[in-house]
Formats: C-alpha cells, structure tokens, sequence
C-alpha cells in the first residue's frame, strides 16, 4: 500500500487520475504492470487496475447493492454470474454494508456512500487499486476501519493499494510507502520511518511540522 | 415472525423484491391493457360498420396508419430521449434541443416561401421524407463532429451550439413567415404543429425500418447505457470508451428523432413528458426496464390523448398542443421542485 501525500493542489488527484487512464498525458508514458495505459484497449485495464475518484456523482433509485454489481462489468458485461454474486456479497460485508445493501444511494450518508463507492472498486477485482481520498466524509471509526479493510485487501487479497490521504498521520501508520507529491511533481519517496521527520514533512507541507513518538508509531503534529 | 426466519436471497438483479417485481408487472400489464384499449378505439369507436365485419376492417384499415404512425413516434420520442438524457447526464433535457425542430421549420417555411403554396406539397413525397431525415442527421453529425474533433469541445459545448443555432434557424423561420400571405401562412401553420395526420402512409416504409432498427441497437445497448450514466470516470474506470458510447448513442438519438420530427413535426415536450414518467413508474435506473415503459406510456399518452380529442372534444388538431402544454407544465413542475436545472 503506498500513500500519496502532498498539499492542497499540488497533484496528487491528477496523477491519480492519469495513471487509473481517465486523464491523458501532455507528455511521458506511464506504465500499470507493464501494461502502457494510453495503448492498452481500456476494457483490458479494467480488470488490472481499478480507479476511484475524489467526487463521485451518484444516479437516483440505485440500491448500494446494485451500485458495488457495476464493479463486475470488465468481467461479466452486466450479465451478473452466480460466482459474480458472491463476489459482490464479499465486498460489501468488507466494507461492513451489509445492513444497508438494499438502501438507495439517495437515502445513505455521505460516509456511507463513499463506503459504497469504495466496495464496487474491490468488487472490481483488480491487481491494482487506485483510491483518491476515500476517508473524505468518514468519520474516526469508519476511517479506521476503512484503512484496515483496505491493508487486509492488500495482505489476503493481494492488492497493490495507491491511496491519496490527507491526514499524514494514516499515511504514517497504515502504508507500506510514502509518496509525497509538491507542486506538480513527486518530492520525497520512502517508508513511513524515513518520511515522518520533522524535516521532511515541514519542507513538503510548507508548515512547521513535529514528529512525536506516539503510543503507535511516530505522529507529526502541526497545529 | 415467519417472515424473519427465511434468509433473505442476497440478489443485485434489478427489481430484487417480489413486491417490486409485482409493481413493475402491474405497471406494464396496466400500460399495455390502456394501449391495446386506446387502439381498439381509435380503430372502432364511431366505425358504422358492425365489429368484425369486411366493412369495419376496411373502415378501421383507414385509421390504421395513424395508430401506426402513433406507434412510430412513441417508440422514436421514448426511446431517444430516455437515451439523450443519460449520455447527457441530465434528467429534464430532451433531445429537440439539438436543432431538430428548427430544422425542420426552416424546411418547411422556406419551401412554403420560396414556392408559394405548392411549396407544402413540394416538401411532401417520400424523396423529400428521406431528404430531410438526412438533413437533421447531417446537421446532428456536424455537431457531434465538433465534439470529436475538438480537445475542448464537450458535450455541454455541442448542446450549447445546438441550441445556438437552432435559435438562429428559428429566427430566420419566423422572419419569412413574416412575410407570406395570410393564405400560405394559414397553409404553413397547419404543419407546424406535430400532428399525427401530418403523416403520408407512403413514409412507413422508410421510417418503421430506421425507427425499429435504431431502437433496438439502443434498447440491445441497456446494459452499457446503466454505466454510462455512472458518469465518464466511473464509466472508463470500467473498461467503457465513453466517447465511442456517447457517439454511438448520439447518432441513434438523431435517427430517431429526424424520423419522428419529419414524419408528424415538432413534438417539444412529449419526450420530456414520457420519460420523466417512465422513471416514475419504472421505479429503476436499468434501462432494460425503463425503456419499455417509456416507450409504453409514449404510445398511451399519444393515442389516448388523440381518442379523447377526436372522441369527447371533437378537435382533432389540438392534440399536439395539449400534449405540449401538459409537458410544458410536468417540465415547469420538475424544475421548480428540483429547484435547479
Ligand atoms: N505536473 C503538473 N504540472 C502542472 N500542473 C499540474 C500538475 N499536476 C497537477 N497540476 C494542476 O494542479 C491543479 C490541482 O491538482 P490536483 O491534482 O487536483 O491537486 P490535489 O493534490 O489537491 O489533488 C490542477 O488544476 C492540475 O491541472
Ligand atoms: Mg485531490
């Protein structure tokens, strides 16, 4: 799991974006398994890399059931299989939607909703996910949570997660990789250990920022 | 309970409850027994004959080509503007907005002043049909050639030059009118207004094959139309061209719609009316099921109005206007309700 992090408009959405191929490039090639994604027939991408973006816009009288069976399409053209529903069943009980699975999108909460967003993208299955700020709305427990189900995805399931996060702190604790973006270009790559020092962080967010030891790890403060 | 101990079937189909699926069956066997209604009594109802004899055939033959004609535009008007307003992403836009209708005006002003009266009759024939069901397909394809060509060019740039020019059209319209004979303008006038009898029995050939083929390449097309309207990430982010979908769905929008605008005229706010509807009854967002039911209640809308007209009020031509100030009126509603476009 690697985190990208980095100010307000430094960039971090639009390489997302480019790399998931729903952006195209001035210039470079990028490359997602070694699959280039400017050439590579789109319907092939969707079943190696999966891309969720900061908003989404959602369609009326939709159930969250109904949505998370969209991720399926690359693998079934919307004829859903019995096996395509017990993959279905899986996201949404690891996104703890199990209550809420025959809820219309329209009647759930914004933390709810970005869950539900967040379990068609694994529905989807792909090596590789691509995920900008999905804790956007969430609150403690869900974020928690979130994070956890998404490091298990990536440990059981064998997922290679790039996750935008706002909160450095996340960053520090649940990804294997920091990347930190600034100003339109990558600044500082590492493991958390060698990106949450006081030196590091205060350069690439521009504040004064101070790395504690926590009761789990180091914690930046900056307030 | 009883009910709690039988284990709900975890299902993403899309009427997942009984008592949706019995809702939905309701709706549509409704819809049907209405239209199979409305057609009998268009066909039967003041017939002389008695039912079922060679003269109440030959009688109810006559009246045949405009429940066929109903048949046409219903399956054209439903079918288009469902589709236009999910490429579009925008539940009360309707694809006339796309300069069709001012097309077709201009035709028909321009032959009536270039020609006199015999105009009307030189823009009828089935030549002239298939000629300006061309036309608004070219001039449709212009527009969607802008959105292809361009980098910036989009799908709101395209509707705005739409309406931009259709307005232009439309003025240029209004302004020969200005200047025709009261006679030719009473003459123009009658074709202006969408009217079933507007029709030739001689276009069917023509324009049942385009109206039925271009439908069902849409209606075949329902499960990618569902994602399409997830919007254009979420739609390429599931392996969807969006480009090529929208384009593909927009050429079919403008068969249907030429098809329907140069065989009865303009019909404003009917697929506005009829889709806003569906979606009411339909109770979905698949399109397998709501296009049915748009087309459905496109059909009863059409010929129940006609029958009601021709049967209680005996005003026949006023049709059309009733229909669009219904949908006028279902259109306002909408807006203000929403509160925002
Ligand atoms: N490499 C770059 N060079 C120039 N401009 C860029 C570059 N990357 C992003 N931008 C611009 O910066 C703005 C903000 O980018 P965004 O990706 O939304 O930031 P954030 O990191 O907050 O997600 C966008 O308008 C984008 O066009
Ligand atoms: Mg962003």
């Amino acid at each position: 799991m690697t985190a990208l992090v980095g100010p307000n408009g430094a960039g971090k959405s639009t390489l997302l974006t480019m790399v998931g191929r729903l952006l195209g490039l001035d210039a470079g090639t990028i490359e997602v398994a070694g699959y280039d994604v400017t050439r590579t027939p789109s319907k092939d991408l969707a079943k190696i890399v999966s891309v969720l973006r900061q908003e989404n816009h959602f369609i009326t009288r939709l159930t969250v059931r109904q949505l998370v069976a969209f991720g399926r399409f690359p693998h079934s053209k919307g004829r859903l299989t019995v096996a395509d529903e017990e993959v279905i069943s899986r996201a949404i009980d690891f996104l703890d939607l199990t209550e809420l699975e025959d809820r219309y999108l329209d009647q759930l909460s914004g933390g709810q909703r970005q869950r539900a967003y967040v379990a068609m993208v694994l529905c989807q299955e792909t090596e590789y996910v691509l995920l900008d700020e999905p804790l956007n709305n969430l609150d403690m427990r869900h974020s928690v949570q979130m994070m956890k189900h998404l490091r298990r995805a990536a440990a059981e399931l064998d997922r290679t997660i790039v996750i935008v996060l706002h909160d450095i702190n996340f960053a520090g604790h649940y990804a294997d990789h920091i990347c930190a973006v600034k100003d339109g270009a990558v600044v500082e790559f590492g493991t958390p250990a060698e990106i949450m020092t006081d030196d590091v962080l205060t350069r690439v967010f521009d504040t004064p920022v101070t790395v504690v030891d926590g009761p789990n790890g180091p914690l930046a403060v900056y307030y | 309970m009883a009910e709690s101990t039988v284990p709900r079937i975890r299902t993403s189909r899309t009427l997942p409850t009984p008592r949706a699926r019995l809702r939905y069956r309701i709706v549509v066997s409704t819809l049907v027994v209405l239209a199979v209604g409305f057609t009998f009594g268009l066909l039967a109802w003041d017939n002389p004959m008695p039912v079922g004899s060679d003269g109440f055939w030959r009688i109810a033959e006559l009246r045949a080509t405009n429940v066929v004609v109903m048949a046409v535009v219903a399956i054209c008007q439903a079918i288009a503007t469902v589709s236009f307003q999910t490429v579009t992403n925008n539940r009360i836009i309707t694809p006339s907005i796309m300069g069709f209708e001012a097309l077709y005006v201009a035709v028909q002003t321009s032959a009536v002043y270039f020609l006199g009266v015999a105009g009307v009759l030189a823009v009828k024939g089935l030549p002239q049909f298939v000629l300006q069901i061309a036309l608004m397909v070219g001039f449709a394809m212009l527009l969607y050639g802008w959105l292809l060509s361009g980098r910036y060019g989009n799908l709101q740039v395209m509707l705005l030059i739409g309406i931009v020019v259709g307005g232009g059209l439309a003025s240029v319209s209004t302004f020969m009118q200005r200047l025709l004979t009261p006679s030719e303008f009473d003459v123009l006038a009658a074709r202006l207004f969408g009217n079933v009898s507007n029709a030739d029995a001689a276009y069917l050939p023509v324009a049942i094959p385009l109206c039925l083929v271009a439908a069902t390449l849409l209606v075949l097309g329902s499960r990618r139309l569902n994602i399409v309207a997830l919007g254009r990430d979420a739609c390429t982010g599931l392996g969807l061209n969006h480009r090529r979908e929208t384009m593909r769905v927009l050429f079919l929008v403008s068969v249907l719609m030429a098809v329907s605008t140069a065989l009865v005229g303009p019909m404003t706010f009917l697929g506005f009316l009829v889709a806003t509807l569906a979606y009411q009854f339909a109770d979905t967002y698949d399109h397998r099921y709501v296009f049915p039911v748009a087309a459905l209640t496109c059909f009863v809308v059409l010929s129940g109005a006609y029958f009601v007209m021709r049967n209680v009020f005996y005003a026949n031509g006023v049709v059309s206007i009733i229909i669009e100030f219904v949908g006028g009126l279902v259109f306002l509603f909408v807006i203000l309700r929403k509160g925002r476009l």
